[in-house]
């Protein structure tokens, strides 16, 4: 396959693995974290561990936006469902996400409720115009690549005059997550969780850039490579950040010169901001009330909110006890950490968020990646 | 008192009839569907005895049974139907025994409104698969439910067949070191269907690859009797299926990324739709797991056939108490290949 192999090769990813080994310093130890969910499936899917020295660890990020939802986020958006004549669109990963009482949109949906699985948030206009007698809800979620096209969905449907259509904003942003990770007491003072670098997501780099990593590279002195999903983009950028942390420099790296630019893609940019402000705080499953951190939409075009139209109201809902999904997407704990993975935990049935997403740590370390552990016992 | 009609004053209009409650009602209407439409197509001398069941003599032997349903959606895709799907899917579950298939029951449940033009269609496709099977449907049924209470028509057949002396394949018999054989490229049923669902059209030129494996599964058991294993990849991909048979066998399994076949088309389709081809389901695929000694002799026999000429080895059973099915992936590290978790695609078949 054309444009994709050539950054799955065999052979290329051998040289590469062999480079990280000559490189990486036997007597330190290297902990890099993938900020985003699609690098940690990319490495469970391809076994990138497998290729790299012992010393080289990866530590799996918060980076996937089904993950760091709060239940109450989800509470929300099943109650939208549940309301007579309103129709919520939904990208397929949240369906199955556990809320309050492990009832999720997919249970609500068999027990009457109208839930549409979508692929993007055209669909969901599309579901609007064709349904003018019903309320017709999107439920978005994601990171900065999912948020121009919601700004996009809603400034159609203002061009249309939809007055069936509107959005339950969940949009988050990854600064403010990395920023918050580098502040907790683990990273600062306990030093329970060693982070010497990052591996940025190159989807949201191309739309906001490089330049909002340059912060914390220097501030934080921690390096940052911003590198595609490939399985090869992965190991170039391990051996990038290997490279920085020898030297001692701490730098923002862009292996994704392909598409990733310093200053991202305005034209994108312009639209989310044309639509959407900044929460002075929004709730992550994990990392708690992290303060500017998610977009709502802009009071000019409140008619397409459904916090406003619907009058939602969001309560804080604790997770399982026993789940550590919040460890986990923090990096402190494994999924293997976890007295739930595995056992009352399982992506059929999951109790925590990391277990529902492909892109959550715990699914793609028990879709992919269990053997390493179960062949050590 | 006149003389019982032995005609209809109309027709069945096969152009712009629909289904109505009364072709299921059990009166002269139903008995003119069945005499026009299915008795017309699938002719065969049991069938026109026009009796409530089927009646026919039986070799001796160990006899097997399957039966499936099919709720496929869209009713017609590329490179088939519904119709033709649903004698496809029972002849393989029985020939997926080694056994030779005998004979076909169809059981149709038909939504009220569902255009006649359709059904004949449909019934023609099943008549021609069951003749180029050389497997007649013996008996049959049909309901009628309610406009929206069903969606066009369902379709369930049964089949029964015998399993030649000798022959002893079950899903408990892969043991470590047996060679694990695919009859060609994985995925294509999966893609065709869901190129034509509603949210995701897209061009491709893939075909559902629906077709009966008997044909091709009696030289293999030719050429091999001692084949342990084999089975159809359908719901779920030759992932879940591989899961499956470890779990029965209490092994585990290492394939090679590399060694699978996939066809260019469905990998694109499945890279750009986030989906994996190890998942999509098939129609026209087995996997065979014989002992390694045999797997070249097993690979020369299914070579020779139409339906095999693709096939090719893919991996090897191996021992393991978790029994994973992992996979040595093209890029040089290792991963597990899971069973599919919820559903990747609702209503392939």
């Amino acid at each position: 396959m054309k444009y994709i192999d050539e950054f799955r090769d065999g052979t290329l990813a051998k040289k590469l693995a062999a480079d990280i080994r000559r490189e990486a310093q036997p007597t330190r130890s290297y902990s890099l974290m993938e900020f985003c969910g699609g690098h940690t499936h990319a490495i469970f899917r391809y076994g990138i561990q497998d290729l790299l020295p012992e010393n080289v660890h990866m530590i799996h990020g918060p980076g996937c936006p089904v993950c760091v939802l709060p239940i109450g986020r989800v509470d929300n958006a099943i109650a939208l469902a549940n309301m007579p004549g309103v129709i919520l669109c939904s990208y397929g990963d949240m369906l199955r996400v556990p809320g309050s009482n492990r009832v999720s949109l997919l249970k609500a949906k068999a027990g009457g409720a109208d839930v549409r699985m979508i692929y993007s948030s055209a669909d969901a206009l599309k579901i609007a115009q064709d349904n003018p007698d019903k309320q017709v809800v999107f439920f978005a979620i994601g990171f900065e690549t999912t948020t121009p096209p919601t700004a996009v969905a809603i400034l159609q449907a203002q061009k249309l005059g939809l007055t069936n259509f509107s959005v339950f904003s969940n949009h988050v942003l990854t600064p403010s997550a990395i920023a918050n990770i580098l502040e907790s007491p683990e990273v600062r003072h306990l030093g329970l969780l060693p982070l010497d670098g990052f591996i940025g997501p190159a989807h949201v780099s191309t739309v906001i850039g490089s330049r909002p990593y340059e912060y914390f590279a220097y501030e934080y002195q921690r390096p940052v490579v911003i590198a595609g999903f490939e399985p090869l983009d992965v190991m170039q950028a391990i051996l990038m950040l290997v490279r920085q942390l020898n030297e001692g420099r701490a730098e923002v790296e862009n292996e994704f010169a392909r598409a990733v630019t310093r200053e991202g893609n305005l034209k994108a940019l312009d639209m989310v901001a044309e639509v959407f402000e900044l929460r002075r705080t929004f709730e992550w499953r994990g990392l708690g009330l992290v303060p500017y951190s998610g977009l709502k939409i802009k009071e000019k075009y409140a008619a397409f909110d459904a916090e406003r139209r619907f009058e939602l109201v969001y309560r804080t809902v604790p997770d399982n006890k026993a789940c550590e999904c919040g460890a986990i997407i923090r990096g402190v704990k494994k999924p293997l950490d976890c007295k739930l993975f595995g056992t009352v935990c399982t992506p059929e049935n999951p109790i925590g968020s990391c277990m529902v997403s492909s892109e959550g740590a715990c699914a793609a370390y028990y879709t992919y990646g269990r053997y390493r552990d179960a062949n050590n016992h | 008192m006149t003389k019982p009609r032995t005609g209809y004053i109309h027709p069945l209009d096969l152009k712009h009839g629909k289904v109505d409650m009364t072709h299921g009602s059990g009166g002269r209407a139903m008995a003119q569907l069945v005499e026009e439409l299915f008795l017309t197509a699938f002719d065969n001398e049991y069938l026109n005895q026009q009796n409530d069941q089927a009646s026919f003599l039986v070799p001796g032997g160990r006899m097997v049974m399957a039966t499936d349903s099919h709720v496929v959606s869209p009713l017609f895709f590329p490179g088939g139907d519904i119709g033709c799907l649903s004698v496809h899917g029972t002849l393989n579950d029985v020939a997926m025994a080694g056994a030779v298939p005998l004979y076909l029951s169809a059981g149709f449940i038909l939504e009220e409104g569902f255009p006649l033009a359709d059904l004949a269609r449909i019934v023609a496709s099943m008549a021609q698969a069951a003749r180029d099977a050389g497997v007649p449907i013996v008996t049959g049924d049909t309901k009628v439910v309610e406009r929206g209470k069903g969606d066009g028509v369902f379709i369930t057949t049964t089949g029964i067949g015998i399993v030649p002396a000798g022959i002893n394949i079950s899903g408990e018999r892969a043991r470590p070191g047996d060679a694990i054989i695919v009859n060609g490229p994985i995925g294509d049923h999966g893609v065709a269907i869901m190129s034509l669902r509603e949210n995701l059209s897209f061009g491709t030129a893939i075909q559902s690859d629906t077709a009966a494996l008997h044909g091709l599964v009696a030289k293999m058991v030719g050429a091999v009797p001692d084949i342990h294993v084999l089975r159809d990849p359908t719901r779920g991909g030759l992932a879940t299926t591989l899961n499956e048979i470890a779990r029965q066998s209490g092994v585990g399994m290492m394939l090679r990324e590399t060694a699978l076949p996939i066809r260019a088309e469905v990998r694109a389709a499945c890279e750009f739709l986030g989906l994996d081809p190890l998942y999509s389901a098939n129609e026209g695929k087995l996997v065979a797991i014989c002992p390694q000694a045999d797997a070249d002799a097993l690979l020369a026999a299914m070579h020779k056939h139409p339906l095999g000429k693709e096939a090719a080895l893919i991996g090897e059973v191996i021992a393991d108490s978790h029994h994973f099915v992992q996979m040595e992936t093209a890029f040089g590290g290792r991963r597990i290949v899971d069973w599919l978790t919820g559903e990747q695609l609702p209503r392939i078949c």
